[in-house]
């Protein structure tokens, strides 16, 4: 596969600018960090093979044949929160709303940046300013709005994310677009082609670099987020981390050993996700950091 | 082309207006509207002028969270940015392995802060048991350092990431040059390296800042508050006024407008300081 310079830089497989003393001494010492930080997950990992008895007590003896449950945490987890019809919730509103998300954002930012009008740079200063909002300003004004159009479900929550999430993408799309020519736009125009045939044909094609960065960051939102869904949707139909913060439940004493497992239930598909697209994130992400 | 444009507006752009308009800006006005009234649910809201301000100043839950919040935002900005650019600085010396050192450290930033949360709860609790013999909601310092230590490990690989390509654009002759003049590493990373960083810095300072002024899954999952809303951040004191408390939405109004000025200045100083360093370039 071909690489290009910047990717090479991205890599950091330049020569060596320490000694060789100096650069084992830093591999030994980023080694036991990297061990470090991974071992939070991997004592998760060993404590959801325990009993839950015993897992607040010792979380970091390894589990032995006392304390050893096999898969049970699992299996009594799973049912317990319904992680698999959580992970589909998840899955769906995720997917679904990052597409949406992605779509029709990237066709706003370029109808905005290209029509000059007082109306349209009043919609991009309104896009621009709804980025600095947090949440809590608008959650409970937000939830009522939501339910009294009945938008409090998984389709509804869609909308929801669509016009919380578009003041980030359509900034970012529109930084995008005010930097590649028009002329190529004009030609097609020219040549015939309506604004619907010129954004898909001419447009949205060169705005697919900027189109993966807005999709990681919004994915990884929507699947982390917690207070949006759980307001919106209430505990009946739950994501991954509605599911994991139901657990906790009211007062009672949590149950340690599902909480293990759901949470290395919980874990499993981001990493996986990580190590497929790995070379994306990072570059999305920081894209994404350095524009927004 | 404009012509056109205009005539196609309403399909490319209406779905996402409608959307907008629907999520954020209805909410938002009717948020700054109600903050003003004393109401239960939205639609028997009455005027009751800034009665909600003076009454959410005056809560001690707001205040706390408000110092606690501040608190806990400085320490978290100053110790994720030296520790990611120190690791930043090791992970550009083209040591081996290096890929796969960056892989490891960037991974916990993916996982979402109710998760992060109940990770690190274990752990804090198995370490403060074995050492105090007490748990995290013993003591409001255990929360606030355990928010830290989480904090930290979600945020170090990606500020790092972003250190470590800042440090890579420093050119290379630079760093040469300085070295035919006879300077030392420390001088080099003093005079050379850091000073071609700053945007790098600037970007994280801000990200940090806002990453940790904001925060709310992380502290709901780690601490929930305890002890007695004492670890409680403002954005889980807002929550907590709202849904904890009747009577008392039209405060958490008032106080999440309190809470989006804060944050509104910290943005619009951000941008401030960019712009001013892209006219310097």
């Amino acid at each position: 596969m071909a690489r290009t310079k910047k990717q090479k830089e991205l890599d950091m497989v330049d020569s060596p600018l320490v000694s060789k003393g100096q650069g084992i001494a830093i591999g030994i010492f980023l080694t036991v960090l990297a061990i470090l930080f991974l071992a939070p997950i991997l004592i998760v990992l060993l404590n959801s093979f325990k009993s839950r008895l015993y897992i607040s007590d010792a979380p970091f003896s390894l589990p032995n044949s006392k304390t050893f449950v096999g898969l049970s945490n699992y299996t009594d987890g799973a049912v317990k929160i319904g992680f698999f019809q959580s992970f589909g919730w998840s899955l769906f509103i995720t997917v679904a709303s990052v597409l949406v998300i992605v779509l029709l954002t990237a066709m706003t930012a370029w109808v905005i940046t290209r029509i000059k009008s007082k109306f349209t740079s009043t919609l991009y200063f309104l896009f621009s300013f709804a980025m600095i909002v947090p949440f809590q300003m608008v959650m409970f004004t937000m939830t009522f709005v939501a339910n009294r159009l009945h938008l409090d479900n998984p389709i509804g929550i869609i909308v929801i994310y669509l016009g919380f999430g578009s003041g980030l993408s359509v900034f970012m799309f529109s930084g995008f677009v005010k930097a590649i020519p028009i002329a190529m736009e004009e030609a097609a125009m020219i040549d015939g082609c309506n604004p619907l045939q010129t954004f898909f044909n001419v447009v949205f094609p060169m705005l697919k670099p900027t189109a993966i960065t807005i999709a990681i960051l919004n994915a990884m939102w929507v699947w982390n987020d917690y207070l949006l869904p759980y307001l919106i949707l209430g505990t009946e139909r739950k994501t991954i981390p509605i599911a994991i913060q139901y657990l906790r439940g009211g007062y009672g004493s949590i149950d340690m050993g599902a909480m293990m497992a759901m949470l290395v239930l919980a874990i499993i598909p981001i990493i996986i996700f990580y190590l497929t697209c790995q070379k994306y994130i990072i570059k999305g992400v920081v894209a994404g950091a350095v524009k927004g | 082309m404009q012509k056109a444009l205009k005539k196609y507006f309403p399909i490319f752009a209406l779905p996402t207006l409608v959307a907008f308009l629907i999520a954020f800006i209805v909410p938002f006005f009717m948020g700054i509207y109600l903050s003003f009234c004393k109401f239960r649910t939205v639609t028997n809201a009455k005027f009751n002028g800034i009665a909600n301000y003076t009454k959410a100043f005056a809560n001690k839950d707001f205040l706390n969270a408000l110092i606690f919040t501040v608190e806990f935002t400085v320490v978290a900005v100053i110790t994720i940015n030296v520790l990611s650019f120190l690791l930043a600085l090791l992970l550009t010396k083209g040591i081996k392995g290096t890929n796969l050192f960056r892989t490891v450290f960037f991974m916990p930033n993916l996982i979402g802060g109710i998760v992060l949360g109940y990770i690190w709860q274990l752990i804090i609790n198995g370490v403060l048991m074995k050492v105090v013999g007490h748990d995290l909601t013993y003591n409001a310092s255990y929360g606030f350092w355990g928010l830290i230590i989480l904090m930290n490990w979600q945020q170090i690989g990606y500020m790092m990431i972003i250190y470590v390509a800042g440090i890579q654009n420093v050119p290379s002759d630079l760093i040469e040059a300085a070295k035919i003049d006879g300077a030392s590493s420390w001088q080099i990373l003093k005079s050379v390296t850091i000073p071609m960083v700053m945007s790098s810095f600037t970007i994280c300072l801000f990200l940090t800042l806002t990453n940790s002024f904001k925060l709310f899954d992380q502290n709901l999952a780690l601490t929930a508050g305890l002890p007695s809303r004492k670890t409680a951040m403002l954005a889980l004191d807002i929550y907590n006024t709202f849904y904890g408390r009747t009577g008392w939405e039209g405060v958490g109004q008032a106080k999440a407008v309190v809470f989006f000025i804060i944050v509104a200045v910290i943005s619009l100083t951000q941008l401030v300081v960019t712009r001013s360093k892209e006219v310097e370039n």
